[in-house]
């Protein structure tokens, strides 16, 4: 019997299975992040993972300072506001007094890898076991797209309006493969979630990351390549399309580190 | 097998990524505008869709809610 | 009670601990290394007590900023170009409503200065030094028994004010050693809605200072303020020296109120009746009980270590009676109750 559209609309539950909605610790705030940006995909999935791992009511949450700076109006967690860069810094404040609980920051480039440089790679050193979840977008997106630490070369930003020159403006920096040398850090992975296939890896990435915490294993970053489509210039589908085309060049995605495959 | 979408009207912020994974084209540009000025894609309810949720996947807004039989 | 014999920067130390501190992240620098060695041995040892060498200056403060949010007594330690860069934590831990304690161990400067004791950081405690519409509670203690003391006070008055205090000693303070006794501290007293330890099966929180709005964010600077007032109102501490029969008062604090007292010792001696109010809290500033005394006296000496800094707040507490005078050396240079006698005498000649 052909069903009418009536009947899909206004009885889906008995017939239809909702198999995909907002994931329970998010806010019913709607997102203020730009149309296309990659942002409010990796909270879904670090949402999806909280619930999936029953952690929310132990979870604490230190948001940067960047577009994600209002991170606490959408993950419904105790969260914490850092000064620009410091998030490691606190984050490790939080987790050496409470150890038991599972803290997490959430950075962009600039902040994880110009002013927070220092402190990112000493919470790794010292192997403090939280997980940092590092957003790379390749530019400073809230402050209007000038150029990040992780800006590639020839990438237009408007502090490089000619592109990025490595004479004058130095090379983009890798910071996964740079925080894998030392040995505080237990399992870094870079993701992205510009497609739907990556969306899923990078959900499985962060999953695994929070168990590694839980399990006391140490540091452990996610690195997140995310699609920027207001200070990359372009619509959302090419912005996607250029993580895959020319970002990957620079930034390949995989696992860069993992003790505990490697036993 | 049977898939339904539901798109949130106002959520909706016309960045198409949902366009760009459904791989049969069951999600289309639409004309009308919400309060934020932006005009959010159409589902076509007459397709095959399978409830694979690759549109909600991707969609950043979360504005997607997918059903399946 | 038993008297121990024991330098100040681990006095400091000691007292911290016993007032509950279980965090601390500091790192070296001359003269507080003491302070920082200390807890390196002894925090370790108390029950949950973290003890970080942070890599930074700035990584400690913000240590310290998710230590107390998270629940824990925290101090950091430096000397002054450490304390210059800790100051957008201090904005942050003032915005944040947080408590803390940050010791400054005050050296010569500006800049990279020298490593002897000075009074040089006096503008930075007390007017700011960071950012924003905020105020550090500032305590200047002057012997070895009042770091203890101060020590402990601190941390109760950071709680009680969920706001940065700030311990402002020198270098003399904290190289030297003193009998003292250490109380016994109150026990704490903090209510667990202003940390953060996870939401539990509760209504989640979060602890910012980004207020976008501006109404909101003019309500929280007012609702700061208020604040300030009522510390202002409660929280002022001074000694008064020899002040009963004086025609002539100095004003000075910490190492410089201790050399005052020897050069009034001295003063006395010829005959001239100088006394000293030694403010205690340098913020809030015991501003009524000095232009108090210029209904009956008329001359005051400003003394500091440094080119005139306290000056400034006595100048305005006296909103234009009595006359100002001022003394000091800066750059890590100790005065001597000699050389301020003869200064005391010039004055009180002239009067």
């Amino acid at each position: 019997m052909q069903k009418s559209h009536e009947d899909v609309h206004q009885d889906t539950s008995p017939v239809m299975k909702k198999v995909f909605s907002k994931p329970k610790f998010l806010k019913e705030n709607a997102f203020h992040y730009c149309a296309g940006c990659g942002h409010s995909i990796a909270h879904r999935l670090i949402a999806e993972v909280i619930e999936e791992l029953d952690i929310r009511g132990r979870t604490i949450g230190v948001p940067p300072a960047g577009c994600a700076v209002i991170a606490y109006n959408y993950f419904d967690i105790d969260m914490l506001e850092s000064p620009h860069g410091r998030g490691c810094a606190v984050a490790t404040g939080i987790k050496r007094t409470l150890p038991d609980r599972i803290v997490f920051s959430y950075q962009g480039d600039g902040d994880l890898a110009a002013i927070g440089t220092a402190e990112t790679f000493h919470a790794a050193n010292r192997g403090e076991n939280i997980t940092v979840l590092f957003i790379n977008n390749a530019v400073y997106g809230m402050t209007g797209g000038q150029m990040a630490p992780t800006t590639l070369l020839g990438q237009v930003s408007t502090t490089s309006p000619p592109g990025r020159d490595a004479v004058l403006d130095g090379y983009p920096i890798r910071m996964s493969e740079i925080l894998a040398h030392l040995e505080g850090t237990k399992y870094i992975e870079r993701c992205a979630v510009n497609t739907p296939a990556n969306i899923m890896k990078a959900r499985r990435a962060i999953k695994k990351a929070f168990q590694y915490q839980m399990a006391d294993a140490g540091f452990t970053l996610i690195e997140i390549l995310s699609h920027c489509p207001t200070n990359w210039k372009m619509s959302p589908i090419d912005a996607c399309r250029w993580v895959d085309e020319v970002m990957v060049k620079t930034f390949p995605l995989g696992v860069i580190k993992d003790t505990k495959a490697e036993g | 097998m049977k898939g339904l979408i539901k798109i949130d009207f106002e959520r909706c912020k016309e960045c198409h990524l949902c366009i760009y994974a459904c791989k049969k084209g069951h999600i289309s540009p639409a004309k009308d505008y919400n309060s934020k000025g932006y005009r959010p894609v159409s589902f076509q309810e007459d397709g095959d869709c399978t409830g694979c949720a690759l549109c909600a996947i991707t969609c950043p807004e979360i504005a997607i809610e997918v059903y399946r039989e | 009670m038993n008297k121990v014999l024991m330098q100040g920067n681990r006095v400091i130390g000691e007292a911290a601990i016993r007032a509950g501190c279980r965090f601390y992240a500091g790192y070296p620098i001359t003269p507080q290394n003491e302070l920082t060695e200390y807890m390196a041995e002894h925090l370790r040892k108390a029950e949950g007590g973290t003890f970080i060498q942070a890599e930074s200056e700035i990584a400690a403060i913000n240590m310290v900023l998710g230590a107390s949010a998270a629940g824990a007594r925290a101090m950091t330690s430096s000397s002054s170009p450490g304390i210059s860069l800790k100051q957008e934590g201090i904005s942050s831990l003032a915005a944040d409503e947080l408590p803390a304690v940050i010791v400054n161990i005050m050296r010569g400067g500006p800049g990279l200065g020298n490593i002897l004791p000075s009074q040089g950081d006096y503008f930075q405690a007390t007017r700011g030094g960071g950012h924003g519409d905020y105020r550090t509670i500032v305590l200047a203690p002057a012997s070895v028994q009042e770091l203890a003391d101060l020590t402990m006070d601190a941390f109760a008055l950071a709680d009680q004010y969920r706001n940065p205090v700030m311990i402002l000693a020198d270098g003399m303070m904290g190289q030297m050693m003193e009998p003292l006794t250490f109380k016994k501290p109150k026990p704490r007293q903090y209510h667990e809605c202003y940390t953060l330890k996870g939401a539990g099966e509760g209504r989640s929180k979060f602890i910012r200072a980004l207020i976008l709005d501006a109404i909101r964010m003019e309500e929280h600077n007012w609702k700061l303020f208020r604040k300030y007032q009522v510390i202002t109102k409660k929280e002022i501490r001074h000694e008064t020296f020899k002040t009963e029969d004086a025609d002539l008062l100095i004003v000075a604090y910490g190492t410089a109120a201790r050399i005052a007292k020897g050069a009034i010792k001295r003063a006395r001696e010829r005959g001239i009746k100088v006394g000293l109010i030694r403010p205690i809290t340098l913020w809030p500033f015991p501003s009524e009980v000095i232009r108090k005394f210029s209904e009956t006296i008329e001359t005051f000496i400003v003394f500091e270590m440094n080119t005139g800094q306290m000056l400034e707040d006595v100048r305005l507490a006296l909103n234009g009676a009595g006359c100002v005078h001022f003394y000091g050396r800066p750059g890590g240079v100790i005065p001597t109750p000699v050389e301020l006698t003869k200064v005391i005498e010039q004055h009180a000649k002239k009067s």
